[in-house]
């Protein structure tokens, strides 16, 4: 065990092929605490996820969890760390061709040998921690967005994981459903004394459960700050993501030629 | 979909495959009579085999009795060696003369046993002394043209 | 001028393109084989894929193999009888169905049935994030989704071409003998005494397990490699049926000239 902090990420660069999306990033996830990554859409959340899940490797710079470096384990030791890990994906990722209750038994299937009414017992609890034992036998494609979204987060938590890696957990979900992931996020943090990453772009909803906040621009961390310093921060980015104003630091118009030049067609 | 029912289900589609592919072995190919038998081999030497292929049938009288192994070319006196497996069931006589046929017309070439009188029969490795080499019809027409040329 | 520097630059955009695909898909083969051994260990998951790519198919290529039987059937005795000879119609309709036929046609059938299926179902998976989620859950999509689809097709294919032939040979017989009156004494034993097991039987099996190979190989590929949008999987699936109806076509040629022709 290496210090307070799970997870940290040291100057970090990755490019998909000439792309640069993370430049020389930054950041460290304590223990115990909820943290969230925001940034507007494409900004290389996603990508930092990836990274700290060892499905990407960095271009420069180290990802450590929990005091080893993901990028420099081998294939056998990184299967062991995962199993340490749970992650929501943006759509759920249910697997769709499984009810419920196997979805959510398929990691103690695959990696333990539990007898079935352990396995059961196992399953009920966590589909109970997110209101949903009575759900157990339907299938993937008769669940509400909310509901999928919830058995996938006990899909997540059902190893008991001591790292929880959301990715848009509020994308497409009505307000009930989303006050209903955020208290859960925060909720099954605590429970099961765990860590947890939260990558959003749903400012409101996230600030009211994290710890902490790192905002993500352009592939560099433009601020960072306890939900209460990031409503209250005057700098530009920050104060119009957070109020979502339609024009500021990052412009309404993509880059272009002159308005007036492109009309009357002189730049052609 | 029920786990039992599904290897049920999976387990008739196997057997059916199974079923169908040993049909095909049997009733079609007719393997049962084909190569159970236990063979001998034997050898013969033609001056000309005409379209005799491997795997051609040995007929005695009409009956298949074995099957065309090889053809090679013996290149001291230049002729062609055939080697072919007769069932152990059907023995030949030692004298047993040797003769390649067409079926039909234009069908396929085939030999053709004829067993001598003599008591000892061939055996493993045997040799067929007595042949008698296919018809080529080119050579037909023309020794039926020097015939006609020299009355 | 322009062009003169284009056209050989696209050729070799082109070939290079698909030679790359060609190492790629060599190399992914690889590790589906080294990946297999969770299949070994637990059948039932390769049961499960038998169900959907085998069981499933039976429909469609025992109807077809009928049909086939039945023109095949009429087509032939049709034609022989101009020769006098239309009682070998069961000899004709079985060599065709053993040595071509059959494999081709149940491949190119379990192509589009099967094959397509694989494929939509890997690249909706990828799409939807389920293979990226197994990952996460240290398990090896290749060992737990493709592995297992890759030997139910192994498996399949070659029985449902079993399947196919004796339909085929089925629907040969209640026309030839049946409905134009062969004597079924005839058909059959003209057939024994005709198609060889080593010579057609088993070169047409060998036929049936290369196409299986082929198809459900490029199967996964195609799905496993889909750009992860609802157009990537329709164009993937629609390039695994086009891939490998060509492949069945091209592999057929190749396998047939060194089988019946001793090249």
């Amino acid at each position: 065990m290496s210090g307070s902090n799970l997870i940290e990420v040291q100057s970090v660069s990755f490019a998909y092929d000439q792309r640069p999306v993370l430049k020389n990033i930054n950041l460290v996830v304590p223990r115990g605490k909820v943290v969230s990554i925001m940034g507007g859409s494409g900004c290389g959340k996603t990508t930092l996820l990836r990274l700290i899940g060892g499905q990407l490797k960095p271009s420069s710079g180290s990802v450590k969890v929990d005091g080893e470096s993901v990028e420099t384990l081998s294939a056998s030791q990184l299967t062991r760390l995962r199993r340490k890990m749970g992650m929501l994906f943006q759509m759920g990722a249910l697997f769709t061709d499984l009810n419920v209750y196997e979805n959510i038994a398929f990691q103690m299937r695959e990696h333990t040998d539990l007898p079935e009414a352990i396995i059961y017992d196992l399953v009920m609890m966590k589909l109970h921690a997110v209101g949903l034992h009575g759900a157990y036998k339907l299938m993937p494609s008769e669940l509400s967005g909310g509901m999928a979204r919830r058995v996938a987060l006990a899909r997540a938590i059902a190893l008991d994981p001591m790292l929880i890696m959301y990715d848009e957990p509020f994308a497409g979900l009505d307000p009930i459903s989303l006050g209903v992931i955020g208290i859960l996020i925060r909720k099954l943090n605590d429970a099961l004394g765990a860590t947890s990453i939260v990558v959003t772009h749903d400012v409101q909803e996230s600030l009211k459960i994290v710890d902490y906040v790192y905002m993500v621009s352009d592939g560099v961390v433009v601020a960072e700050g306890t939900a209460e310093e990031i409503r209250s921060s005057t700098l530009p980015f920050v104060h119009q993501f957070v109020w979502g104003e339609t024009d500021g630091p990052v412009a309404f118009h993509y880059p272009s030629e002159s308005y007036s030049d492109l009309l009357l067609g002189r730049t052609l | 979909m029920n786990r039992t029912v599904m290897d049920i289900w999976v387990g008739i589609f196997v057997a059916i495959g199974i079923g169908a592919t040993v049909f095909v072995a049997l009733r079609v190919a007719n393997l049962a009579s084909s190569t159970s038998e236990a063979t001998y081999q034997v050898t013969a030497e033609f001056s000309n085999i005409g379209g005799l292929k491997v795997r051609a049938p040995v007929k005695s009288a009409g009956v298949v009795v074995g099957r065309v192994t090889d053809i090679t070319l013996d290149t001291q006196k230049y002729v062609a060696m055939v080697s072919m497996n007769l069932e152990q069931r059907y023995p030949f006589s030692q004298d047993t003369s040797a003769s390649i046929l067409t079926s039909g017309l234009l069908g396929e070439q085939y030999v053709g046993l004829e067993s001598g009188a003599e008591s000892e029969n061939l055996t493993d490795g045997g040799k067929i002394t007595l042949t008698s080499s296919a018809l080529v019809l080119e050579s037909l027409i023309s020794e039926f043209l020097l015939d006609k040329a020299s009355e | 001028m322009r062009a003169i520097i284009r056209i050989p630059a696209s050729i070799g955009h082109y070939v290079n393109d698909r030679l790359w695909r060609l190492g790629y898909a060599s190399r992914f083969l690889f590790i589906i084989l080294i990946q297999s051994g969770t299949c070994l260990i637990r059948p039932r998951l390769v049961l499960r894929e038998t169900y959907f790519i085998g069981v499933q198919s039976l429909i469609i290529i025992l109807v077809s193999g009928m049909f086939v039987g039945l023109v095949l059937g009429l087509q032939m005795y049709d034609t022989l009888e101009r020769f006098g000879s239309g009682e070998g119609v069961g000899t004709v309709v079985a060599l065709a169905l053993v040595r071509e036929l059959g494999p081709v046609l149940s491949a190119l059938l379990f192509a589009s049935r099967a094959g397509t299926a694989v494929t939509a179902e890997i690249g909706l998976m990828k799409t939807t994030e389920q293979l990226s989620a197994m990952e996460m859950m240290a398990i090896e999509p290749v060992a737990r989704v493709i592995a297992p689809r890759f030997w139910a097709g192994i498996i399949s294919l070659p029985l449902l071409t079993s399947m196919f032939n004796v339909m085929g040979i089925f629907g040969g017989y209640l026309v030839g003998v049946k409905l134009l009156g062969v004597d079924e004494g005839i058909f059959w034993s003209q057939m024994q005494a005709t198609v060889d097991f080593r010579e057609d039987v088993l070169n047409g099996i060998i036929k049936s397990v290369v196409f299986a190979v082929a198809v459900i190989m490029i199967a996964v590929f195609e799905g496993y490699n889909s750009p992860p949008t609802a157009e990537g999987v329709s164009a993937a699936t629609t390039r695994a049926v086009v891939t490998s109806s060509l492949a069945i076509l091209a592999l057929d040629f190749v396998l047939t000239a060194f089988m019946f022709r001793g090249i």
